[in-house]
């Protein structure tokens, strides 16, 4: 493909503003226009449950790039609008206020939304994605007493920590046998449960949640599938969250927990889909994959940008992602799997520093450092073999 | 070209090191990025703004002017 005249970009966070810096990076002149549902300039996320969340930063120091650095990327920001459909043969995007805009190629970056329960449309109930949710539930966890987190994934983890240097009294429930444990496995997972509990966060693994209980519209507790009580003067629900495509469910293209893609992160004849909304094909893995990482935001990015420029080559990453809980920062290079074995290769888990491969029936396929940023990248040369694309045969 | 970091804001990812280790390392104890040069020469500054442009904490600046 030649390259587009004109880029329209939907969704002004991690992944579309990279999706521009890469474009203008790569010598791209054309117009860019960017369409946004939020009002905010764009932000990062994830200090929305860590540093923004403690009140440690203001708000403005999740700034993903000042004024300056956004008009110098030369594109359009058409903000607080959200797109509400795409006609994908005319690549043309309609928004809420009553715009269309039309562009040669299109890029879809509009994330995710959180998944909430039934009936929890109750005061004092709270999910967390965006920066007025992270200042909703600031205000609100500086007040409370005691306070429920419901999903023991990444997320919750992390408000759970964050939230017990806040909160006097705080309980972590959640389908797992540990925290992350889906994610980390049994191993590594009971370690970071001990740290919880340690800290005093209270878990409640393997547990359902039944109801939330309110009184007045205003949330009093929430009753476990045990039969326990927890009383809660806050709750944040924290169970995952799913792509944002509604406004794409008569546009044609292919949904399927994200828009559905091809190696090279397209979804229709110039149409292509970045950073957590996008499902594509890992031709290294041979398998479809979305991924739910800051990291993969810019380097999907990054790809996309080039493939607009004309490169045509496959999106194949070695996965990234990283999670800091009390004093504890994780780092993971590649994909675990719940059921790897685990060997430590360096360092102590008693001291809570050390390095462990992940395993699958032969293959390394992560390596992770708890306490130990520099020297897991170090290490992640030992799984990159597992990701990267075959190369062809020579004839 | 000047560069800045914001070790409050760094991550640990390190990907700043990948793409460009003659200006930026990682403490050994916690991962923080480290400047090793404030104005690299100029055969650097394409892996340097990449670096900045990858950052995944957004944590690295750049200004062209100095
Ligand atoms: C609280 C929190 C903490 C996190 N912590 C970490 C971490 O420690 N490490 C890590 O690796 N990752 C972390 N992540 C994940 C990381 O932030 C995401 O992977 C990243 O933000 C994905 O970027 P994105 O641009 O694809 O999507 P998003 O950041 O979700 O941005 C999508 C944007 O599109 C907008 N949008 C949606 N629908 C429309 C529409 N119809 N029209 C226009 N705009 C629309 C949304 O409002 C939003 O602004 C965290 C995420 C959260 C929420």
């Amino acid at each position: 493909m030649s390259e587009p005249s004109s880029v329209l970009v939907v969704g002004a966070s991690a992944a579309g503003l990279a999706t521009v810096e890469s474009l203008r990076r790569g010598g791209y002149r054309g117009t860019v226009t960017v369409v946004g549902e939020e009002e905010h300039a764009p932000y990062d996320r994830p200090p929305l449950s860590k540093q923004v969340l403690s009140g440690n930063w203001e708000s403005e120091r999740s700034r993903l790039r000042t004024e300056s650095a956004l008009v110098e990327t030369g594109a359009e920001f058409v903000l607080a609008d959200p797109a509400v459909r795409l006609e994908p043969a005319e690549r043309a995007v309609h928004t809420a206020s009553g715009r269309t805009l039309r562009a040669e190629a299109v890029v879809l970056a509009t994330g995710l939304r959180p998944k909430r329960l039934p009936g929890t449309d109750v005061a004092g109930v709270h999910v967390l994605r965006t920066l007025d949710d992270s200042l909703r539930l600031r205000a609100e966890l500086s007040r409370a007493r005691n306070v429920v987190v419901v999903g023991d994934g990444v997320l919750g983890s992390e408000i759970a920590a964050t939230a017990r240097g806040m909160a006097s009294d705080v309980t972590l429930v959640g389908s797992q046998a540990a925290p992350m444990a889906d994610q980390l496995g049994p191993r590594v997972a009971g370690m970071l449960g001990e740290l919880h509990t340690e800290r005093g966060v209270r878990l409640r693994p393997r547990t359902g949640v039944e109801a939330v209980q309110a009184d007045h519209g205003r949330v009093t507790g929430v009753r476990l599938e045990t039969g326990e009580t927890l009383p809660a003067a806050a709750v944040v629900v924290a169970i995952g969250a799913a792509p944002a495509t509604d406004w794409l469910a008569e546009s044609g293209l292919r949904l399927d927990d994200g828009v559905v893609c091809d190696s090279r992160c397209r979804a229709a004849a110039g149409i292509y889909a970045v950073g957590d909304v996008a499902r594509w094909h890992h031709e290294g893995l041979d398998r479809s994959m979305r991924l739910e990482n800051r990291t993969n935001a810019t380097e999907q990015a990054r790809a996309v940008a080039a493939n607009l420029l004309g490169a045509d080559r496959p999106y194949a990453p070695v996965p990234h992602f990283w999670t800091d809980q009390f004093d504890a920062k994780i780092q993971v290079h590649g994909v675990p799997h719940a059921e790897s074995e685990v060997t430590v290769v360096e360092g102590d888990p008693a001291e809570r520093r050390f390095l462990a491969r992940y395993t699958t029936r032969g293959t390394p396929v992560a390596v992770l450092g708890w306490n130990r940023p520099k020297q897991v990248r170090t290490r992640r040369q030992e799984v990159v073999e597992t990701f990267s694309v075959p190369a062809l045969e020579p004839n | 070209m000047k560069v800045a970091v914001d070790e409050e804001k760094c991550c640990g990812a390190g990907q700043c090191v990948l793409l460009a280790p003659e200006v930026f390392d990682q403490r050994d104890e916690d991962g923080v990025v480290i400047l090793l040069d404030e104005q690299p020469s100029e055969n650097l500054h394409g892996s340097v703004r990449e670096a900045a442009d990858v950052c995944p904490a957004a944590a690295i600046e750049v200004s062209e002017d100095a």
